[in-house]
């Protein structure tokens, strides 16, 4: 994974500083709440529900044991033991005191690691696949690229007041692991017909009050060209998105609005006169950052040899592990989605443990999943059982991958200013219904999103099952909308019609998957049959 | 009547207004009348509070009862995680702020 | 640096422009104007063809958090324009230095900067990621052989 050299930590240190010095103007009276905000939010620090919530940076999902040691430090240091795993493969705190914020950032940049921009009207972080560099149909390993955007994206002079925020995902698959399409800009590194690596960029997806798939903007940009690319589009955002409506600000309303022709259009004028300012890094940069991403010294020969004799384990093995490009190994997936737990959360002792893991597994590297888990991507056959048992031992073993326990759910009104209404409890008794009912264990993949409110967070359209808190006259009220996917064969969900209360959905949600296990067909998954037999007999079933 | 809640500037926690200052306790919440903007520009210019605003609430036989859920759910805590809420000891705290 | 108006902060020895800033409207209709004022709204890129003449150019920046006049300058600057670049309105220290890198080389804020902020911002960053016209070597450059020129 990527290192640091002196440019790098300097900068980080750099911006240390500014914002300790921002932070104490603040104190001092010096900056108003109105003009220290955007400043403190592309420094990540929310000012939430209960406290102030800080969201650091972990650049396309991956960290090492070292960082993962030092964010369960934070935890215990600065906050309540525990933190969040994001849906854009971040970390969040919930109970951070401004006054602590400059100690620990300084904490974070002793680790290679920092807040910039996580929040704002800038350059979010760039995510990218989980299972990169261990994928076995991966045309090369997307992280490069997404460090290079890194890198180009961080204090950027001209993109620091956007419009609204802008968020990246760079894949180099035909499988889309990271919803790439449901990005403002999305990257897919691909091999043109003379075998060159290039940059398809899809151009204006979200999610949120107005979803939308990215429309394919440019078919291939030459690796040569990525950042000048990537500048023109952003620049024609920047002069031309709306700043009349928050609601309406985001590219995807733009290349909505404009037609994503004259988007084009108009980058690939901005593209053809940047071309000669010669913005573009040199193609050693890239070179030299590909360095940092090499196979790890994988063991040649290593054992195929898988024992199923625990059955525990075969099913945590069946369902938990994807397969390697390198024989002998696989990519393990420590779920943080224990029954009736809150996901994507885990204690210091949790985090300290994966620490361990990651470095004694997986040549001291892990990911964050966009679904709030974890990745061991470089795991021998032959210590799976023993990481599994670790792993059970510490409640991190639970066999849910893509299961409907397995459930994408945002803080929401328990933690976050903006909900209407709570996520997590829904997540919580979702997930104990199903464990009790037994029917988890039969229904396959089911990817069930919550959000809490309509800017989507928790990724609710692109679920198989998706869940919307709002507020009905102060009441939490909850709508249901099925067929969304953020793979490849990208799709928005359709609301099945009235909400329901909190007991209620949780029943809609057991009345659909009973529809979908009365009429599924071989091998269908709950989204395969929904798009085959529609949204009436879930409509019949469920409203009568 | 009309309550004030914010959060402490250094320390971001929720506070409400208690007629002389910023209490942690929602039930220690007065009702601020036709005070509300004096107060709010007074207190948060002088940096005792951040972020102010003002919300309906009633007084309750069990103290203060903020309208909205949402200022509810700040008075207590995460309803997920009674243990860091302000009643970790008391079972009922959720069902009453719900 | 030339403290010419009150709030003002100016990077440039040539000698001030005193001719008031006319609208991009005005200015279009105006063959003589040496000072035009643009507004987030409009198209800097209007002003292209009389780049030559022109001496001064105002980005209005009514609210810090529009940056619309961030692009306006670096496309001017981009384009070769030499002349004054002057960021007035809702300018605050935080932003100075990104300013800067865009291509402004004046600042007339509303409310006047504290010299000792405007002192930290600009000298905050010992290095730089992107290129733009301010002629800093990026990091990219500087790792791959290249030097600080």
């Amino acid at each position: 994974m990527y290192k640091y050299d002196q440019w790098d930590q300097a900068m980080v240190d750099a911006r240390v500083a500014e914002f300790r010095d921002q932070c104490q103007r603040r104190l001092d009276g010096k900056l108003t709440e109105d003009q220290f905000k955007p400043l403190r939010l592309m420094n990540g620090l929310y000012l939430q529900l209960h406290a102030y919530m800080l969201r650091v940076a972990i650049p396309y999902g991956t960290l090492s044991g070292t960082q993962m040691r030092a964010l369960a430090s934070i935890a215990d240091k600065f906050d309540r033991k525990y933190a969040h795993f994001t849906t854009r493969q971040n970390i969040q705190y919930n109970w951070i005191k401004l006054e602590d914020a400059g100690d620990i950032l300084a904490d974070l940049a002793k680790v290679e690691m920092h807040a910039i921009q996580t929040s704002g009207n800038c350059i979010r972080n760039i995510s990218s696949d989980h299972f990169a560099g261990a994928a076995q149909d991966e045309v090369v390993d997307p992280r490069p690229y997404a460090e290079l955007l890194r890198q180009w994206s961080s204090f950027h002079p001209e993109f620091s007041y956007l419009p609204r925020k802008f968020k990246f995902a760079v894949i180099a698959s035909q499988t889309d692991r990271a919803a790439m399409r449901l990005h403002d800009i999305g990257i897919n590194i691909v091999r043109n017909d003379a075998g060159e690596l290039g940059a398809a960029f899809y151009v204006g997806g979200g999610m949120g009050r107005t979803p939308m798939i990215a429309p394919l903007v440019r078919d291939f940009v030459p690796l040569d060209q990525l950042i000048t690319y990537a500048e023109a589009c952003l620049r024609v955002y920047n002069r031309y998105g709306r700043r009349d409506n928050k609601y309406k600000a985001r590219i995807k309303i733009l290349v909505h609005e404009l037609g994503a022709e004259e988007y084009t259009r108009q980058v690939e004028e901005e593209f053809t006169l940047l071309l000669a300012q010669n913005i573009e890094p040199p193609i050693a940069e890239l070179e030299r950052i590909r360095t940092y991403f090499e196979d790890p010294a994988f063991e040649a020969d290593a054992s195929e040899e898988l024992s199923r004799s625990d059955p525990d384990f075969a099913v945590w093995t069946d369902r938990n592990t994807q397969p390697h490009r390198q024989p002998g190994y696989v990519s393990a997936v420590i779920s943080l989605k224990p029954v009736g737990g809150i996901p994507g959360d885990a204690t210091a002792d949790q985090m300290r443990l994966m620490a361990e893991l990651t470095e004694q597994y997986s040549f001291d590297e892990c990911r964050v999943t966009h679904t709030q888990n974890i990745v061991l991507p470089h795991v021998r056959k032959a210590d799976l059982f023993a990481l599994w048992q670790k792993l059970e031992a510490a409640g991190l073993g639970t066999p849910n991958l893509d299961q409907v326990g397995d459930i994408i759910a945002c803080p929401g009104l328990d933690y976050c200013s903006l909900a209407n209404a709570r996520s997590i409890p829904i997540a919580q008794r979702i997930s104990e219904r199903f464990d009790a009912n037994g029917k988890g264990d039969i229904l396959g993949e089911l990817k069930l999103k919550i959000s809490g409110c309509i800017n989507a967070c928790g990724h609710h359209h692109a679920g198989h099952i998706g869940i919307l808190g709002v507020d009905k006259k102060g009441v939490e009220n909850y709508q249901l909308s099925l067929g969304g996917s953020e793979a490849e064969d990208t799709s928005l969900g359709k609301i099945t019609g009235r909400g329901f209360d909190e007991e209620g959905i949780v029943n809609a949600v057991e009345i659909s998957v009973d529809v979908y296990l009365a009429q599924r067909e071989d091998g269908e998954r709950f989204l395969d049959t929904y798009r085959r037999i529609g949204m009436e007999p879930f409509k019949e079933a469920l409203y009568g | 009547m009309k309550i004030l809640t914010g959060n402490d500037l250094k320390t971001g926690a929720v506070t409400w207004w208690d007629g002389s200052g910023w209490s942690l306790n929602v039930d220690d919440a007065v009702d601020a009348g036709d005070e509300t903007d004096a107060i709010i520009a007074r207190e948060e210019a002088a940096r005792r509070i951040n972020a102010p605003y003002a919300i309906e609430a009633e007084k309750t036989a069990n103290g203060v009862r903020p309208a909205h859920i949402k200022d509810r759910i700040r008075g207590l805590g995460p309803t997920v995680r009674l243990d860091l809420t302000l009643k970790p000891g008391d079972p009922n705290a959720v069902r009453e702020v719900i | 640096m030339v403290d010419s108006a009150p709030n003002t902060l100016r990077f440039r020895d040539d000698a001030l422009v005193s001719d008031p800033a006319v609208t991009l409207e005005a200015f279009t209709d105006q063959s003589n104007a040496l000072a035009v004022r643009i507004e987030p709204g409009e198209d800097a890129r209007d002003l292209l063809p009389h780049l030559d003449r022109i001496r001064l150019v105002e980005v209005n920046f009514p609210t810090f958090g529009d940056g619309r006049g961030y692009s306006a300058a670096r496309v001017l600057r981009e384009a070769g324009y030499a002349g004054e670049l002057r960021a007035v309105g809702d300018v605050l220290v935080d932003q100075i230095a990104y300013m800067k890198r865009c291509g402004f080389d004046a600042f007339q804020p509303d409310q006047p900067l504290d010299a000792g902020d405007v002192e930290n911002a600009l000298t905050r960053w010992p290095d730089v990621y992107q290129p733009t016209t301010d002629e800093r070597v990026p990091i990219w450059t500087l790792r791959n052989g290249g030097d600080h020129g």
